[in-house]
Parts: C-alpha cells; sequence; structure tokens
C-alpha cells in the first residue's frame, strides 16, 4: 500500500513561499513523476514528502493517516538521492543492509534480501567492493538496492539518472521501468527531463514555480495541454507556438501546433517558409524554417530522410484538427 | 612531469632544498650522537673523553627516566583524549546554526594563539594559584578547602593547561571535515531508520576518521616535546611526578651542565619518537590512503 495525499501542502524558506497551497493525490502502485524547470520546487515538494522538510501548512497522509508530523524513518518512504548518497566507508553489501540493521532485522533474513536484491539488480559481483570502486551506473544501483530491502510503501526518486551518461540513462530508465512492474510498489520521480517523464510516468505533474500547472498521463498531456506552459514545456522537439495575427485568425490568442502536424509541401500550403538549420536523426528529420512574420522559426518533421537542404523554399500546412488554441491567460480554448 | 627529461631537471631544481634540509637535520643529530658517547661536562671544560655507553647505562637506569618516560605517554594520551573527544564535540557544536556563530568560532580558536608559557603563566597564576586563583575562590564560595592543583595533581593541572591550547586545533580540523560531510548521506541514513547517534557512530565518525587521524599524528608530534608548559609551571616537580623525556634531558644537560649525559637522554627520546611514529604509522596511517 501507498497512497499519497497532500492537502493544502505549502512551504516557505523564511519570507519565500517556494510552494503555495497544493492538492495532490498519488494512488497506490503508481508511477507519478514530477517535471518542471530547474528551481520549480521539484525537490522540496519531494522532500516534504518524504518528511526532510517541515511543511509550512496544510497536511500529508500516508495510506489515509496523517503523516505531516512523522518523522522521515516512520513514514516508510524510502528515497534515492541525486548523489545516490552512498556511505563510502562501508561495502556495497553494508550499504544495502544499513536501514535493515537499524531496524534490527534478523540477520538470516538480511542476508537473504540483501541476496534478492543483489541479483535483481546486477549486484551479485560487486557486494564486497567500497562504493569509490563502482562506475556511476552501479553506485545508482546500489543506492536502488538499499531502498528496496526496506520494501517501502513508496520509492522516492531526486533526479537518480541525472549523473550518468546519455546511454546510460536510458538503460537505467528501462531498468527502473521495470522494477516498478515487478514490484508494483508507488514511485514518485523527480526529474526536469521532460523525456524521462514521458516514457516512464503512468501519471505526470507539471509544476512551475511551485505551482501544479496540470496532472495527466503522458498522452494527455501531450495530446491536450491545459495552459500554453504545458504546451511548450512538454513534446521533444518543442511545440511551435504563434502569436499575434496568425493566432487570432483562429480568434486565440496563443495557438500551438505540434512539429509533426505541419505537412510540407514544394509549390503550395499555408506558410512560405526558408530551410534553416536542419537535424537529421534518421528516422525522423527536424528542420528549423523561418516564415516571414513569424518571431521564431517553426520546427517542423519530416518522416525519414527528404532532400531539403540550407536556404530551399518550402511550403507549409498546419493540420488543423490538430491545433492548440489559448486564450489570454494562456488556457486552453476547448 | 612525466618525461624522463622533466624528471631529472625537477631532481636538480629540488636538490638545493634537500640538501639543506638534510645538513639541517644531519649535523645536529650527529653531532648529539657524538657527544653522547662523551663524558662532557660545563664544569670541567677540556676533560672530555670518550666513554662509550656510559651516559646511557646511567640515563637508562636513572629511576627518573622511567618516571619520566610514563609522564610523557600519559601526557600525550591524555591530551590526545580530551582534545580529540573534546574536539568532536566541539566541532559538532560549532556545525550548527547559532547566533553570532563567526566571533564564537573565533574565541574558540583563539587559545591557539596564546604562547604556551604566556597561557601557562596565566592557568599558573589566575585559575590554579590555591590562594587567589579563580578555582581557589570559587571552591571558597562553595565552602570547600582551596585545591593546590600544580602540587597535588602535577601532571593533570599540566594536561588541562596543554588540552586548553591544542583543544583549538583539533576542533578547527574536525570543524573543516565535519563540513565537508555530504548532508544528503544524513538525510539518506535519517531516512534508513538512524537516530541521531547511530547516525554519530556510523556516519559522522567514520567520516571523521582521516581527520581525526591528522589530529593525533600531529599534535603526538608536538606533545612529545612539551616544555614551557611544565618549565614555568611546576618545574617538573614535586620530585619527578611532573616530568617529561623533554624535561628531564634539560634538566641532565643544563641544570647538572652534563652534557654528555643529556645527548644521551636526547638520542632516548629520538628512539623512542620514532618507535611512536612507526607504531602510529601502522596503527592509523591506512587510515589517510584515499
Ligand atoms: N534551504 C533552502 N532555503 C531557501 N530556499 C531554498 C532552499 N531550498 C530550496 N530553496 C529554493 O526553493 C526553490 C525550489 O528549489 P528546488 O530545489 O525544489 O528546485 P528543483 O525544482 O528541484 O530544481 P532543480 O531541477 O534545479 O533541482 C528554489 O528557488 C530554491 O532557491
Ligand atoms: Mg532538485
Amino acid at each position: 500500500m501507498g497512497r499519497i495525499t497532500l492537502d493544502k501542502v505549502s512551504k516557505a524558506f523564511g519570507d519565500v513561499e517556494v510552494i503555495p497551497p497544493l492538492d495532490l493525490t498519488i494512488e497506490d502502485g503508481e508511477f507519478v513523476v514530477f517535471v518542471g524547470p530547474s528551481g520549480c520546487g521539484k525537490s522540496t515538494l519531494l522532500r516534504l514528502i518524504a518528511g526532510l522538510e517541515d511543511v509550512s501548512g496544510g497536511e500529508i497522509r500516508i495510506n489515509g493517516q496523517d503523516a505531516t508530523q512523522t518523522p522521515p524513518a516512520k513514514r516508510g518512504l524510502a528515497m534515492v538521492f541525486q548523489s545516490y548518497a552512498l556511505y563510502p566507508h562501508m561495502s556495497v553489501r553494508k550499504n544495502i543492509a544499513f536501514p535493515m540493521r537499524m531496524a534490527s532485522m534478523p540477520k538470516d533474513e538480511q542476508d537473504r534480501r540483501i541476496e534478492a536484491a543483489a541479483k535483481a539488480l546486477n549486484l551479485t559481483d560487486y557486494l564486497d567492493r567500497r562504493p569509490g570502486q563502482l562506475s556511476g551506473g552501479q553506485r545508482q544501483r546500489v543506492a536502488i538496492g538499499r531502498a528496496i530491502v526496506r520494501e517501502p510503501d513508496a520509492f522516492l526518486f531526486d533526479e537518480p539518472l541525472s549523473n550518468l551518461d546519455a546511454a546510460l540513462r536510458v538503460g537505467m530508465r528501462l531498468e527502473i521501468s521495470e522494477l516498478h512492474k515487478r514490484l508494483t510498489t508507488t514511485m514518485v520521480y523527480v526529474t526536469h527531463d521532460q523525456v524521462e517523464a514521458m516514457t516512464m510516468a503512468d501519471k505526470i505533474v507539471v509544476l512551475q514555480a511551485g505551482r501544479i500547472e496540470q496532472v495527466g498521463s503522458p498522452m494527455e498531456l501531450y495530446r491536450t495541454p491545459r495552459n500554453v506552459f504545458v504546451a511548450g514545456f512538454i513534446g521533444s522537439p518543442k511545440m511551435n507556438l504563434l502569436t499575434g495575427l496568425e493566432a487570432e485568425k483562429h480568434s486565440a490568442t496563443t495557438i500551438g501546433i505540434r512539429p509533426e502536424h505541419i505537412a510540407i509541401s514544394s509549390d503550395s500550403g499555408t506558410w512560405k517558409g526558408t530551410v534553416g538549420v536542419s537535424e537529421h536523426l534518421g528516422s525522423d528529420t527536424f528542420f528549423h524554417v523561418t516564415v516571414e512574420g513569424f518571431h521564431d522559426p517553426l520546427t517542423v518533421r519530416a518522416s525519414g530522410e527528404v532532400a531539403l537542404y540550407y536556404g530551399d523554399t518550402i511550403y507549409l500546412t498546419p493540420d488543423l484538427t490538430h491545433l492548440h488554441r489559448f486564450d489570454a491567460q494562456g488556457l486552453r480554448i476547448a | 612531469m612525466a618525461t624522463k627529461h622533466s624528471r631529472a631537471s625537477a631532481r636538480i631544481m629540488i636538490s638545493p632544498a634537500v640538501i639543506l634540509l638534510l645538513g639541517w637535520m644531519l649535523i645536529p643529530l650527529s653531532m648529539t650522537l657524538y657527544f653522547s658517547f662523551l663524558r662532557y661536562n660545563l664544569l670541567m671544560p677540556g676533560m672530555e673523553e670518550f666513554t662509550g655507553l656510559t651516559n646511557y647505562k646511567y640515563f637508562l637506569t636513572d629511576p627518573a627516566f622511567f618516571a619520566a618516560l610514563t609522564n610523557t605517554i600519559l601526557l600525550v594520551c591524555g591530551v590526545l583524549l580530551v582534545t580529540v573527544i573534546g574536539g568532536v564535540f566541539l566541532a559538532l557544536l560549532l556545525d550548527q546554526p547559532f547566533f553570532g556563530q563567526g566571533i564564537v568560532r573565533i574565541l574558540v580558536i583563539a587559545p591557539f594563539f596564546v604562547m604556551p608559557t604566556v597561557s601557562a603563566l596565566v592557568w599558573k597564576n589566575m585559575f590554579m594559584n590555591p590562594v587567589n586563583g579563580l578555582f581557589a575562590h570559587l571552591f571558597k564560595f562553595f565552602g570547600l578547602e582551596p585545591f593546590d592543583f600544580l602540587a597535588q595533581a602535577p601532571l593533570a593541572s599540566i594536561i588541562g593547561i596543554v588540552s586548553w591550547q591544542w583543544l583549538p586545533f583539533a576542533t578547527l580540523i574536525l570543524l573543516t571535515a565535519f563540513q565537508s560531510l555530504d548532508q544528503e548521506q544524513l538525510e539518506a541514513s535519517e531516512m534508513d531508520g538512524a537516530p541521531w547517534i547511530k547516525r554519530f557512530w556510523f556516519i559522522m565518525l567514520p567520516h571523521l576518521s582521516r581527520a581525526i587521524t591528522v589530529v593525533i599524528l600531529i599534535q603526538t608530534i608536538f606533545l612529545l616535546s612539551v616544555f614551557a608548559e611544565i618549565l614555568v609551571t611546576t618545574n617538573g616537580g614535586p620530585g619527578t611526578a611532573s616530568t617529561n623525556l623533554t624535561y628531564l634531558i634539560y634538566m641532565q644537560s643544563l641544570l647538572q651542565f652534563d652534557v654528555g649525559g643529556g645527548s644521551a637522554g636526547g638520542v632516548v627520546a629520538i628512539i623512542l619518537a620514532n618507535i611512536v611514529a612507526i607504531f602510529l604509522m601502522r596503527m592509523i596511517g591506512k587510515n589517510l590512503d584515499a
């Protein structure tokens, strides 16, 4: 069981309100990702849930019980830190055993859980090494192992992959997702990388300046962003956002169109533009197209390889069924 | 700095310094060695003669030698114990955020800047004096008999004075070590269910072990040769109750004008210091390896 409810939770450091009162429910077994730009309060929110920071107001309930004043160790949550926070003078085995040792668990039960965790995380060969003798990915796995053996109600991850290189990040991303499928334990995961959010989450919470901008499944957020911020934040490459005359044509203040919803033609279309930089990814090609009268270049996706080069003139047609419209407050117009 | 050529020139470049230091060390050392085999008394100049190991025999069989050896060990261990434990405690306190932190830190470090002679005199006359000292007044205030520290517990009093001088050093080094402790490790252990005392024992102390090693090594070197504090306060007495090896050698060679005997004592002290050094490096030096 791992159902976490935040009820009007707020946090201020001195006079600065980092998190205004906020409501959120994390269901049992869910993989929830907090995503948002740097400094928006993701870590703070996670630390409030963990109990490493005191709330300034509101109530945190875990499995229906008020845990606002409960010390971190008693909340039944395990946390994986960005810096791994392994104990450098202890072997991997001792690191993993530490929470069980603190709970005075019988030795044979400890050993059993360590073996199981080591096997699941491919750490069996490294159990007697010190953290300093491991690679970044292995350290990350030890940190996860230390969390797993406690069999917590929920895991909390604070940007666990941001110290790893790109290839390893993709690998660990899959491993964590797999772990979640296997354990079906609630996981709360903080990242500023929207690709991680999209690929891993059951539910994404988009934060900005401590406020929740939108909560929903990755596809919900992708298809129907509630406001301009979410529209611009979710999706890679970013959604093209247009203001001014072009938006007024659709009776909106801002309109958005994703790169894959723009058709390319060499002779006719709604907008006429010049090809700028193109990014070839093999399966897709992204063109940055400068259109007369538009402030920013448009990003356009073409499947596979397309024979278009720097300086070529092309015509673009947006797919109007996938057009996103936003009003003056930046909110979505249905 | 890795090619053969650059290594060779590096050697040439540092050789003047090395030769200077070597001479600095070797010349007094060999002179001491030489004197220690002579019958050499300043009261009878020009009568020096080679006596073999006689000086050593007299020094080592002198009952004062064993008293001094015990006192040296007690002094070193006592001060180490007080400064390491007190230093950890003070560093823990100073690491907490509180009002006036900057000033308090400077105050804590201040004793280190006071010369040993001065601080010993201050302790002797202002605190421990059985008639006028603050402690005496304190005892009288509570209706107790004033305690003559330097007469009745001379070694313990000196340990107290020397500890007071070295506590800032230990505190300072341990404080920086505390500050370099990764906060996330503490938070992780907190989440792992470790109460404060276990966090201290399993996370903080191991993190401090290297700093404690440094404190012990450096302090031992200086504490083996404590001298001014004894000279100013007890003069090694009563009897030999507060005489350490350094002070014994001083008495031998300068108060009894026996240069030969003093030199033999010096050589014995060097050998003992090296034994201690090897012992220490064996025991705790491995803490320094990364
Ligand atoms: N101890 C603190 N005292 C004062 N302000 C703080 C403290 N911790 C965080 N803040 C402020 O709270 C805000 C949110 O910080 P937080 O660490 O939660 O950001 P974040 O979303 O995790 O960012 P990042 O992606 O860079 O890790 C920031 O503006 C930060 O300056
Ligand atoms: Mg953060």
